[in-house]
């Protein structure tokens, strides 16, 4: 069933006069919701009394929001230099194709996303990766599948 | 049956990516299997990274470690502990292995040791004694003494933080504010992550103290979201400081007062720039100001705002605690006291190494650093995040200070040095310089938004031999361009690693390169 805007209105309120209370609101819906739907542009401009724009502008600003859902396992790859330097660009084609999904996609199954990170601070450690919750350093093919079945073993219990 | 082991074994996100997790509850298994009596303490991490997960077990008060442990290595080891029989993975003790042992940890001294959420711990192990004695001093004579060690930011601009400390306690205002920066986004570093994971107190006094003296009595610590552990650290122990009157309304019985509340952000490499964290502080998009005005002056919610890099706020403590006069006689020059260098990349030994400035950086990255993980040779390494300059192995002999660095084109910024073997491609390094300048810059400048995606273009059609010297010649004008034109350091470091590639690299642009292109 889809969220309804009064959902969406009773996550949003409390953050209303927090500092940087729009961010943090933002994370909330995404985290009940699993993204955030275009009706959260007019429930927090209201709320906050900003314009809509505003609203999406914050949304389209960082990463970290989205407006589709994300498959139900996330893996990240970090891109940046401390992870290159030690195979991380190697990995990355690894893992796309044992996954056959290219960074930035989902899977059709909507289990899988892949996706670029720029840094998990594990770069004494490299290359990183992070699945679901799960952080793993001098990450190697293997090690982010068997994270990815353990993921989805939890899931398919949970 | 005796006393319960002590064991000890890192809570740290790079100890835990390694499996410390699984470790600590075979521990637990084994243990019961055994009926042995466990107690097992969890720590920050020592930063000796490729020997984790590094487990200690307390032996007459000394610890001895173990590592890297492995989840099927541990009824032997238990056994072998019980026996008091040598295990193939046992390190001896762990303050005397030659990486930690040579280290001036003033920062760092407690990270690995104590269980980081606990005020007990903290304030027995000489936490508190930077606060107790800035209690007693006017707001003044703290800025005073902070001017007086010299301590410069650890963020990147390397500005003197005393200076200000200073500016904020002069500007009159109604509100002030403190602002922990803990957006670490360059690649090669962790110190900020492993000292807010591993004395997360350290941090917290360090806030209280600039609170006290600029008379702010409200602070933020804006952390990235890429740092769960972190996050979930610091939650814990600022309740916890709040409970032990660490922080609050009546600070250690002293009648003052600062509150302190964690922020996390939404993934923005660039709200590690003061001014664009503020903006996202107040709920906004991370977009830079045009300075000025200072955010000493004009800040979070057009307040006077003190913004400070993790490790800046986390050296404060300890400049109160033992006097200006012993901080500044670490270091060399301008560049006083103790920097956490983060050793990272393809490196044999990574981790964070804690000493005085002026140690050369061929030390660090041979000696410490131990070369190549792949045994290969070092070609070369980049100093100080994505921003950094490249250098080569014949620049190895320059000293790790402010000075030293700027004079070779170089900065220390937040002192990572990230490693590279004989495989690296540094026209890749460059245009990917520019990559990620195009990904996480703001958009606000011209020259960094649109210069970034030229950059990438101009790097492709150099590495294709297309009109080679008409484009490294728009590559030098993008670069003078994004220099004089960007607000921020985004746009106006980018130039940086791609300069510093092509100056000391210059066969990787070179017509034939000398390796075949990934293609």
């Amino acid at each position: 069933m889809p969220p309804g805007d009064q959902e969406i209105r009773s996550i949003i309120e409390p953050y209303l006069n927090k500092t940087g209370g729009l961010i943090t609101a933002l994370r909330a819906v995404q985290e009940a919701i699993g993204h955030l739907p275009e009706e959260t542009d007019a429930i927090a401009a209201d709320i906050f009394n900003l314009s809509r724009a505003e609203v999406m502008g914050v949304i389209s600003f960082y990463a970290d929001f989205h407006r589709a859902p994300k498959g139900r396992t996330v893996i990240r790859l970090c891109a940046a230099e401390a992870c290159q330097a030690a195979g991380g660009r190697g990995l990355q084609e690894q893992v796309e194709g044992r996954l056959a999904l290219k960074m930035g996609e989902t899977a059709p199954s909507g289990n899988i996303t892949l996706e670029t990170v720029y840094c998990l601070g594990l770069c004494s450690a490299a290359p990183a990766a992070m699945v679901g919750e799960r952080l793993l350093a001098r990450a190697d093919v293997e090690r982010v599948a068997d994270a990815l079945n353990d993921a989805d073993g939890n899931a398919a219990r949970g | 049956m005796g006393d319960a082991l002590n064991l000890f074994l890192p809570l740290d996100s790079v100890a835990v990516a390694l499996g410390a997790d699984d470790v600590a509850s075979a521990l637990r298994d084994e243990a019961a299997k055994r009926k042995l009596d466990v107690t097992i303490t969890r720590t920050g991490s020592r930063g000796m990274h490729w020997l984790e997960p590094l487990l200690e077990v307390e032996s007459d008060g000394v610890r001895f470690g173990y590592g890297p442990v492995d989840i099927g290595d541990v009824g032997a080891l238990l056994d072998a502990v019980a026996a008091n029989v040598r295990h193939p993975k046992a390190l001896g003790s762990v303050q005397d292995i030659p990486f930690f042992k040579h280290q001036t940890r003033i920062i760092f001294e407690r990270c690995g040791i104590i269980d980081p959420v606990s005020t007990d711990q903290y304030l027995s192990h000489g936490g508190g004694a930077g606060l107790d004695k800035a209690l007693r001093m006017s707001g003044a004579e703290i800025c005073e003494e902070v001017l007086a060690s010299g301590v410069r930011g650890r963020g990147g601009a390397g500005f003197p933080a005393g200076i200000k400390w200073k500016t904020v306690a002069e500007t009159r205002a109604d509100q002030k504010y403190i602002v922990a920066n803990a957006d670490e986004g360059d690649s090669g570093t962790f110190a900020d992550r492993m000292i807010m994971e591993g004395d997360p107190f350290l941090l917290i006094e360090g806030m209280t103290i600039a609170g006290v003296a600029v008379g702010a009595t409200k602070g933020y610590i804006y952390l990235r979201s890429e740092y769960p552990v972190a996050a979930r650290i610091l939650a814990q122990a600022i309740d916890r400081a709040y409970s032990a009157g660490l922080i609050g309304e009546n600070i250690r019985g002293s009648g003052e007062r600062f509150d302190i509340e964690l922020f996390v952000g939404a993934g923005a490499y660039i709200c590690g720039e003061e001014t664009s964290l503020l903006e996202s502080l107040e709920g906004k998009r991370g977009e830079v100001r045009a300075k000025p005005p200072l955010p000493a002056v004009e800040g979070l919610f057009g307040k006077p705002t003190l913004v400070h890099n993790v490790i800046t706020l986390c050296s404060i403590p300890h400049i109160l605690a033992e006097g200006a006069a012993s901080y500044r006689d670490l270091g060399v020059g301008k560049s006083t006291g103790t920097m956490p260098f983060q050793i990272a990349g393809n490196v044999k030994h990574g981790g964070l190494y804690e000493t005085a400035f002026g140690l050369p950086l061929r030390a660090l990255v041979e000696e410490i650093g131990g070369g190549a993980r792949t045994g290969r040779p070092v070609r070369a390494v980049q100093i100080g995040g994505p921003l950094g300059a490249y250098l080569p192995p014949s620049l190895f002999h320059l000293q790790m200070d402010y000075e030293t660095m700027l004079a070779n084109g170089a900065g220390v910024g937040h002192g990572g040095i990230v490693v590279f073997d004989e495989d690296v491609d540094l026209l890749e390094q460059a245009r990917y310089a520019f990559e990620f300048c195009a990904e996480e810059s703001c958009g606000k400048c011209t020259p960094c938004r649109v210069g970034s995606v030229r950059g990438v273009e101009v790097m492709d059609r150099i590495r294709d031999d297309i009109d080679r010297e008409q484009n490294l010649t728009v590559l030098d004008d993008l670069c003078e361009l994004m220099v004089d034109g960007s607000l921020c350091a985004m746009g106006g470091m980018t130039p940086i690693p791609v300069k510093s590639a092509l100056k000391h690299f210059p066969e990787d642009f070179a017509i034939n390169r000398g390796k075949s292109d990934a293609e």
